[in-house]
């Protein structure tokens, strides 16, 4: 590696909210789940993660909020940094508290409270008072309007667009820096997709917030990201800017379905294969 | 026939010819039905916020008192011996969570009910060692509560007779019950307990510390033994025989379901009146003593029909 190089990749660190180096996660000390995933999220960008089911994604975001180890999963190898901080010994409590906060997939919305009360423990960690996080939660029904109107509701009797809007509100409570966005399109409507995706790129824009998006949706996802990572069984496969990954042949065949005519046989899918092992 | 009658018509009849022996009845029933539900409320706190059964409910109650009165019997003065008690309580809650549940954290429910008999067994063994082994007298007078007793006259020759100190156990466990509400709905710390109770995961990515919130809960839990015990107390005395009557906070939960605060409360309620009234007036049909077998009896019957208990929380699911 030459000297040029190397000065690019500290400036590249230097400018990452976060950045995950090279990670093995085990569940229940024998699962291997991820062989060595490495990610960077510059400051403010929106990168998505791709993959299949099992890819990893979620166990990816996990392990970087740490609710890994409530389901007996740990890091075993690799390092996370938040801010330029090694965090990965931190509690999610404590993760919160620095500005990092995940929105776990399918939703998790506290059924048995309302809406309000839901977006209020999302301020859990807050010590700024009642008078910052009233605001906040204007600004939270600003950005959801539809969540105002169903603020007295039990979160569980709402539907499944509120919810998502509710746990993206309940993030938002905290004042994250660093939102883990787990699968929001699962199960929503297209048209509801869209409207989740258009607010949660207006939050990365007027409140500076970068987001880590892990998304089966491929499609969407390359639309609102800046940036992408593909993943399977564990490892990167594939990463790059998200325009160049829409138009490159591999993720449009396997993830966007929409692949030209002389690859539709399995002889060229072992091909894809065979390329695959030479990106790690 | 005999039995019929003795079944289906005695009973009332006795009950509409002395009414005020009915009511004496009916208030002796809801005595002891407000400190069974003390006693299941301190199961439901600790159920909803962790899904721990927590076996070592009622001995916590008998260590509670036993503490109170030890401390006093040892010249501290009896408020005083009350809040250092009530600290007591609160140590026991923090090194319950740093050395029962978090060390056992996401373990299968079954283990964590065996960790929380071991501290029963703990506790005893403690209590024994300290206090020792004998009955005390609670100290009743000392705390400032009432003693006597007062007659209200029914009818031409009826009579009631109220225990002052039951009226306080009724009137302290309804103050409790009420700030328990009010902490559970309007506070951030309440806020947070029940959202742990419906989802610990998503509790925990939003930043809630479940280590803190145990340590509330079995510290809540502790002061409502505490309560407890001071009541019982004054009723028979601080034994560990007391350990056994915590039992019978199980059909109470069953009755009004393992999560619900107001099921707490009305299961205890319905045992209570429900044994005593039972023992009266059906009991002699038995040669008596069924009040220690009705309650659960009345709990079993009701686990055919409603298992989830009379408020067991509804399970919210989208169609």
């Amino acid at each position: 590696m030459s000297v040029a190089e190397s000065t690019d990749a500290q400036d590249e660190t230097a400018d990452a909210i976060l950045s995950v180096g090279n990670i093995e996660v085990i569940y229940n000390h024998v699962i291997l789940v991820l062989k060595g995933v490495s990610l960077t999220v510059p400051r403010g960008g929106i990168v998505a993660l791709l993959g299949a089911n099992g890819a990893g994604k979620t166990t990816t975001l996990k392990a970087i909020s740490n609710l890994l180890r409530a389901e007996r999963g740990e890091v075993t190898k690799g390092s996370i940094t938040l801010n330029g901080e090694a965090v990965h010994a931190l509690s999610p409590n404590e993760l919160v508290r620095r500005g990092c906060i995940q929105v776990m997939e399918g939703r998790h919305c506290f059924g048995h409270l309302t809406i309000e009360e839901n977006l209020l423990t999302g301020a859990f960690t807050r010590t700024d008072g009642g008078a910052a996080i009233r605001a906040d939660l204007e600004k939270v029904y600003g950005y959801f309007p539809r969540l105002r109107e169903r603020r007295s509701s039990q979160a569980g009797y709402t539907s499944g667009g509120e919810q998502q809007m509710c746990a993206i509100g309940r993030a938002l409570m905290s004042r994250p820096q660093m939102i883990l966005l787990d699968e929001p399109s699962m199960g929503l409507a297209p048209q509801l997709v869209e409207e989740i995706f258009e607010i949660v790129k207006q939050l990365n824009e007027s409140e500076g917030v970068s987001i880590l998006l892990a998304e089966q949706n491929t499609n969407v996802a390359l639309k609102y990201a800046t940036y992408g990572y593909i993943l399977e069984s564990g490892r990167v496969v594939l990463d790059g800017e998200a325009h160049e990954l829409r138009e490159n042949e591999d993720v449009k065949e396997f993830y966007l379905g929409i692949g030209s005519d002389d690859r539709g046989s399995f002889r060229n899918v072992k091909s894809y294969r065979r390329r695959k092992r030479w990106l790690n | 026939m005999e039995l019929l009658t003795g079944i289906f018509v005695t009973p009332f009849v006795q009950m509409v010819t002395l009414p005020d022996f009915f009511l004496q009845v009916l208030w002796e029933g809801f005595v002891g039905g407000v400190l069974y539900a003390l006693i299941a409320l301190g199961f439901v706190l600790i159920f909803k916020a962790s899904g721990v059964f927590n076996f070592a409910q009622g001995i916590m109650v008998v260590f509670a008192g036993l503490t109170l009165v030890g401390l006093h019997e040892n010249g501290v003065p009896a408020y005083l011996a009350l809040i250092l008690t009530i600290g007591v309580m609160g140590l026991l809650a923090i090194l319950v969570e740093r050395f029962v549940m978090r060390p056992l954290v996401n373990q299968a429910d079954i283990i964590l009910l065996m960790a929380t008999i071991g501290l029963t067994i703990f506790l005893i063994g403690l209590g024994e060692f300290i206090f020792g082994g004998e009955p005390k007298q609670m100290i009743t007078e000392e705390l400032g509560l009432p003693t006597g007793s007062t007659a209200i006259e029914i009818g031409s020759d009826g009579l009631l007779i109220l225990q002052h100190i039951d009226i306080a156990a009724a009137v302290i466990a309804i103050t409790m019950v009420a700030i328990l509400g009010v902490f559970f709905n309007k506070t951030r710390i309440g806020r947070a307990l029940r959202a742990v109770a419906d989802d610990h995961q998503a509790a925990l990515s939003v930043g809630i510390s479940l280590n803190q919130i145990w340590a509330i809960v079995w510290f809540a839990a502790g002061i409502v033994a505490l309560a407890t015990g001071i009541m019982w107390g004054a009723r028979s005395d601080v034994s560990f025989a007391l350990e056994i009557i915590a039992l019978k906070a199980l059909p109470v939960l069953i009755l009004g379901g393992f999560t619900s605060i107001p099921g707490a409360i009305v299961g205890g309620l319905i045992i209570g009146i429900g044994e005593k009234i039972g023992e009266i007036y059906w009991g002699p049909l038995m040669g008596g003593g069924i009040e220690s077998w009705l309650a659960y009896m009345i709990a079993l019957i009701f686990l055919l029909f409603r298992p989830q208990g009379l408020f067991g929380e509804k399970i919210i699911e989208r169609v």
